[in-house]
């Protein structure tokens, strides 16, 4: 993949294809904006938004929102990734776990995390650990559920061919069953990270103290919706970001060195 | 001290009864193996009896559903017999280990390493030290002509290169035998017929000791110093014959032409109702 010659051309096609469809999109919004269907204090301009988002960055209060948000994203996301691929492991392997804890995880997946918050903060008290902790429900089960699947999706001949190579526990896990469950993690990895980031948004749009779901709280009570629109630009750009250097690049490896790639 | 004493005695015969191979090195006695599905009871493996001697190729040919795959996976130590013992060099088979290889039919290759991890992975599970792995590495990717294809990934190989792969996998842990399941009944056959040769080179050079499980009466005729006739429902060992055919072994020989219409005839004799109990001792 390293090696792959960049094709400019195509490239540069694609991203006036891309440019075009966004510069429609901005064109829409200051026509509707300038019909004034809502009031302009409603539905700002983009160039009202885009003043906003250069004022909040030279102070540097979007750069704090993003650091606060993101290192409480950071912690409760890499607890659930511990917690959930254990669970999940533990359900693939043994059946008891599987009917008890795997059934449970399951039903919790359908419960919209931000619903533990009033417990969180009874439990932990209005501090960073509620709010991680409302993360962490977000993305367990998610986390859970896929490494599940990667555990019941390995076919049973790796494992025998593990044994007969006379493989004891710990190398059956570190050698065969790690790898082999990667490509259902890889998925596990990316749905867990947008759970997280959900549940995160949502928390801090209830708990407020610091990160981007206050500050969008903030916008609301001045009634400055340029503020709202900007840091709902700065979320969709993070979790762009995010998914294009990260996720997506993890997921296409994987893919391609286990050989799924439609080639 | 029992085994001790038994294994000095066989050394001393050796010489006597076999020029070329050794002591018995796997054995079934009276192997007995049920299927409980929720209708029925079948009987794969009916008193099966065989003793495979060290350097020994030997073949086990029947039709599919006849339990050979369940003969090869009890010796593997990955099944367990309901009744009968089975040993290896004395000591009774409990678990899969590595002195006993195991080839499949299908490439059981991990598709997240290339060929040349693949082939250490036996390795570096024995514990072996880094430069031992490398050298046992190369030596039999070299055996099985792989080396030019050591960094290329399992899907990217064809395949009769994933079961040469598979092959060179079984052979670096340099086991006391090797146990295999139709490994090449996937293969086309031309494909086919080049692996049996290399494999014939292969186990000369190395004197391995091979139970070699297939459907193909020809292959069977032309790898094996023996070939064992199974029949299914019960699974039973019917037939031991014995080939004493110069090697290397061409698929067009007349003599294994000839050879493999016998074991054919053998395969396609009615199995004859109220057969004994016992099996049959081979």
């Amino acid at each position: 993949m390293r090696f792959r010659e960049w094709d400019w051309q195509g490239l540069a096609l694609k991203a006036v294809r891309i440019g075009l469809f966004y510069l429609a999109l901005l064109a829409l919004w200051q026509i509707v904006y300038e019909l004034e269907i809502w009031s302009r204090l409603l539905l700002p301009s983009p160039q009202e938004v885009w003043k906003q988002i250069r004022f909040y960055t030279d102070n540097g209060f979007i750069q704090d929102a993003v650091q606060t948000s993101m290192k409480r994203l950071i912690i409760g996301y890499t607890l659930s990734l511990v917690i959930g691929v254990a669970i999940g492991m533990a359900a693939g392997a043994h059946r008891y776990v599987d009917e008890t804890l795997g059934s449970l995880v399951l039903g919790m997946q359908s419960l919209p995390s931000i619903t533990w918050l009033p417990l969180a903060i009874l439990w932990f008290g209005l501090n960073e650990q509620a709010i991680i902790f409302v993360v962490l429900m977000g993305s367990v089960c998610a986390v859970a559920i896929s490494a599940r699947a990667g555990i019941q999706g390995i076919p049973p001949l790796y494992r025998r061919a593990a044994l007969s190579m006379g493989a004891n526990r710990v190398q059956m896990v570190r050698y065969t069953l790690i790898p082999a469950m990667a490509p259902s993690m890889a998925q596990g990895l990316k749905l867990g990270w947008s759970f997280a980031w959900r549940s995160l948004m949502a928390g801090e749009l209830l708990f407020l103290s610091g990160g981007l779901g206050q500050a969008l709280d903030l916008g609301r009570n001045l009634n400055r919706m340029s503020l709202v629109i900007a840091i709902m630009l700065v979320i969709v750009a993070i979790g762009l970001i995010m998914d294009r250097l990260l996720f997506s690049r993890i997921e296409a490896w994987v893919q391609e060195r286990w050989g799924l790639a439609t080639a | 001290m029992a085994v001790e004493i038994r294994n000095q005695e066989r050394k001393e015969e050796r010489p006597l009864t076999e020029m070329q191979t050794g002591g018995e090195l796997l054995a079934l006695s009276g192997v007995s193996r049920h299927f409980r599905t929720s209708r029925h009871q079948t009987l794969a493996l009916d008193h099966v009896t065989l003793s495979i001697r060290e350097g020994e190729f030997v073949c086990i040919v029947g039709p599919s559903g006849c339990g050979k795959s369940t003969l090869l996976n009890i010796a593997a130590g990955l099944d367990h017999p309901d009744e009968g013992e089975v040993t290896f060099d004395g000591r009774p088979i409990r678990k899969p280990g590595r002195e006993r290889m195991l080839v499949f039919q299908e490439p059981a290759l991990y598709p997240w390493l290339n060929v040349r991890a693949n082939v250490e992975l036996g390795l570096k599970i024995a514990g072996r030290k880094r430069a031992e792995r490398r050298q046992l590495v190369d030596r039999y990717l070299a055996l099985v002509n792989l080396r030019k294809f050591e960094r290329a990934y399992i899907h990217e190989l064809s395949g009769g290169m994933k079961q040469r792969a598979q092959l060179a996998r079984a052979l670096a842990v340099e086991p006391r035998m090797l146990l295999m399941d139709e490994p090449f009944a996937a293969l086309d056959a031309q494909t086919r017929d080049t692996l049996q040769q290399e494999l014939q080179e292969i186990c000369a050079r190395t004197r391995a000791t091979v139970l070699f499980v297939t459907h193909n009466v020809r292959e069977s005729v032309i790898l094996g110093d023996r070939v064992l006739v199974m029949t299914p429902a019960p699974g039973r060992l019917k037939t031991s014959i014995p080939v004493d055919l110069p090697r290397p072994r061409g698929p067009d020989s007349h003599a294994v032409v000839d050879l493999a219409a016998r074991v054919r005839a053998e395969l396609q004799h009615e199995p004859v109702p109220g057969q004994p109990e016992d099996g049959y001792a081979i």
